[in-house]
């Protein structure tokens, strides 16, 4: 137990001391707000402040537009001709205007003039003209609070109730899914480095000879569980640095952005579920590195065979779409069962629809039952071939091993 | 008791039978020469003896157990092929191997510094492992191996790669630790140094023993019936010579069974020849290895 410490504090300081685990765990809440800061410098060039659209010129050719100039932080000036409102342009007094032709009524269209290059107009503009364009149509016929519905005519609330006609505690807006799948980008990504690592650390030894020595000093089970312990901890502590900075990105980024960010709802079950699903996969992930790491002749070749169940985690992010909008098909309950595709298979599940307990219960099962059995062919498979240089064991020989092992 | 007591020992990969009923023992204060030609069975000896692998007949007893993980603490290994983690210092890699040989910290360090200081390594302590010397980090990888006073040491090739200063300080340390009553397994192709070294040999090839025992022994056992002679003027017939061959400022002169050395050393006097050298013949393990090996190979 305390050699297998000794393996977990050298391989977990040695991981997070790496250059690329500095970078790639940094590098998430660093893109983050490096984007959340390029869109606030686009949202600056492309939308004016309110105090820059304060004061909107405005021609009236229908002759019908007079009244209700002062729209809250917006002051519509008129003007008698497009040369006065032109001029009031160029000399800065007006930051734009608008001429509403003789034909609005009819055909229902204004042009607008501005010095700026815009490939759309700016939202705040639009909401002011069309609101100051409303009140003038309707102002002397229709109530003050119908009118102020008219400009923003809809905010829906959805709730979704259980078949018991409880209230749901699940709402599955779709914006659950954006925690749901950063996770599991991340959880991918983690999985990744963690595999990886190990595979070129034990490539490393045993190209080097270091594996014999340590083998000479603690047994395979110590040298392997310390090492996936390490190499776990070092992933699980760069996910919980992703999570912990999530909400404090998600929150400036609905700040910044607006609309569904700010109504994300995490679902209750995610952090507990999250952090299982994450060692879990991980043991998994690491079982199969450790098995390649230890048989094959070259790290390179071990990082080659290793892509083949790298990737087949990333098969449930393949098809988010098809899961978005059949989220019962049963091909989801077959991957959140299949254990090398269960954690983000069920993770991205839980922001779309619950899942019963039942699938829940039998993935965790799988998965566990999948890395004892793995653990205990791989620590024999490692043993039996991890003095074998140069040349890879066939599949044959890997079976015949284990069985006089 | 012995500190390797090794059975019979037999091991195949495949068709190959890479260590064929193979049977020695190491005592304390003894070192043992593991020689033979490359792909004799010597590595896999060693790896059987480890428990790295387990032989498919025969048995291996480390200080009178069958391998297990409490006698791994009294067992220091040097593999013939040698790395170290890149990124660490010396001293880092020595203390984090101490420690995984239950060494305490503050003792490791106080060991370390003295084995730096006797291999002259002591100003390279700091240094990260990439940038040394393939001698440097093959002396750091001999005190890895002794570090925690080990009662049985396995040494492959400790001398590969080393220059003559390095090597004979890596010796002086060895034969030190045989006097302290270490058991020492030295397996090298340095013939010279097994026979500077070792008390006996095992030397074997295509994974049987072609000789096993004492060095004295050994060569006695080889010995050819001839003497080496430097005289003033020309030696002429002596009785009981049947060949003499002209070597480096001497004569070899082979002798016929029942003739002694005595016997030529007394016709010499008696025809009034000076006599600047007399020696009896004594074959190099060298010699020995080269004829065995020859022999088994042909």
């Amino acid at each position: 137990m305390h050699k297998t410490f000794l393996i977990f504090r050298h391989e977990f300081i040695h991981t997070i001391k790496r250059v690329g685990y500095i970078i790639m765990t940094l590098i998430m809440p660093v893109l983050a707000l490096l984007i959340i800061g390029a869109f606030e410098l686009v949202k600056t060039f492309t939308e004016p402040s309110i105090e820059e659209i304060s004061t909107i010129g405005f021609v009236d050719e229908a002759d019908s537009f007079s009244e209700y100039t002062d729209q809250g932080p917006v002051k519509l000036i008129q003007f008698d001709s497009i040369e006065d409102a032109t001029q009031a342009l160029i000399g800065d007094r007006i930051s734009e205007y608008i001429v509403i032709p003789a034909d609005y009524i009819s055909s229902g269209a204004i042009q607008r003039y501005t010095l700026s290059n815009e490939i759309i107009p700016p939202q705040v503009t639009m909401h002011w003209i069309k609101s100051f364009l409303n009140w003038n149509l309707l102002g002397d016929e229709v109530p003050p609070e119908i009118i102020t519905s008219v400009v923003s005519p809809l905010s829906m609330e959805i709730t979704r109730l259980e078949e018991s006609g409880d209230f749901a505690q699940d709402q599955g807006f779709i914006g659950n899914i954006i925690i749901p799948g950063i996770y599991s980008l991340l959880l991918s990504m983690a999985l990744i480095f963690g595999s990886t690592s190990l595979i070129s650390g034990l490539g490393e030894e045993k190209e080097s000879r270091l594996l014999e020595v340590l083998c000479s000093s603690v047994s395979v089970s110590q040298l392997l569980i310390g090492k996936v312990l390490a190499l776990g901890s070092a992933g699980l502590l760069q996910v919980l640095v992703w999570l912990i900075s999530a909400p404090p990105l998600l929150s400036l980024a609905s700040t910044s952005l607006g609309g569904f960010l700010s109504d994300i709802q995490v679902p209750a079950n995610f952090l507990a579920l999250g952090v299982l699903y994450f060692i879990l996969g991980y043991l998994l992930f690491a079982i199969f590195s450790v098995t390649l790491g230890g048989i094959s002749p070259s790290t390179t070749e071990a990082q080659n065979l290793g892509m083949f169940y790298i990737m087949s985690q990333f098969i449930p992010l393949w098809f988010v779409g098809a899961l978005i909008n059949f989220p019962n098909n049963p091909v989801w309950v077959v991957l959140s069962i299949f254990p090398l595709t269960a954690p983000i298979q069920i993770m991205l599940r839980l922001g779309i629809s619950e899942i019963p307990a039942w699938q829940i219960i039998a993935s965790i099962s799988v998965l566990a039952l999948s890395i004892l059995a793995g653990a205990f062919l791989s620590f024999k498979t490692f043993r039996l071939f991890m003095l074998m240089y140069g040349k890879r064991p066939r599949i044959a020989d890997v079976i015949r091993g284990l069985r006089t092992a | 008791m012995n500190f390797i007591e090794a059975v019979h020992l037999q091991k195949s990969y495949g068709e190959l039978l890479a260590v064929n009923d193979l049977t020695f023992s190491v005592s304390p204060g003894e070192i043992l020469g593991l020689i033979g030609p490359n792909g004799a069975g010597k590595s896999t000896t060693i790896k059987i003896a480890l428990d790295f692998m387990k032989p498919d007949s025969g048995e291996v007893l480390i200080f009178g157990q069958r391998m297990n993980e409490s006698l791994k603490d009294r067992i220091g290994y040097l593999p013939e092929e040698r790395g170290l983690y890149k990124r660490l210092t010396a001293m880092e890699l020595i203390l984090y191997l101490a420690s995984l040989k239950g060494m305490k910290k503050s003792e490791a360090e106080e060991r370390a510094t003295d084995l730096l200081k006797q291999t002259g390594m002591m100003e390279s302590k700091d240094k990260q492992n990439k940038e040394m010397s393939k001698g440097m980090a093959q002396l750091i990888q001999f005190i890895v191996t002794i570090i925690h006073d080990p009662e049985l040491i396995i040494l492959d090739e400790p001398f590969a790669g080393l220059d003559p200063v390095r090597t004979e300080i890596v010796q002086g340390i060895i034969g030190r630790l045989r006097d302290e009553g270490k058991a020492i397994v030295l397996s090298t192709h340095q013939m010279n140094k097994v026979e500077e070294l070792c008390d006996r040999v095992l030397m074997i090839n295509m994974g049987r023993t072609v000789i096993y025992g004492g060095l004295a022994e050994t060569r006695a056992k080889f010995k050819r019936n001839s003497v080496q002679v430097a005289v003033d003027g020309e030696i002429g017939d002596i009785p009981g010579v049947i060949e003499s061959r002209t070597g480096k400022g001497c004569i070899e002169l082979v002798l016929s069974p029942d003739t002694t050395p005595q016997t030529i050393l007394d016709g010499l006097r008696d025809r009034g020849i000076t006599v600047n050298r007399f020696e009896v013949t004594s074959p190099s393990l060298h010699e020995i290895f080269l004829s065995l090996a020859g022999v088994e190979h042909a």
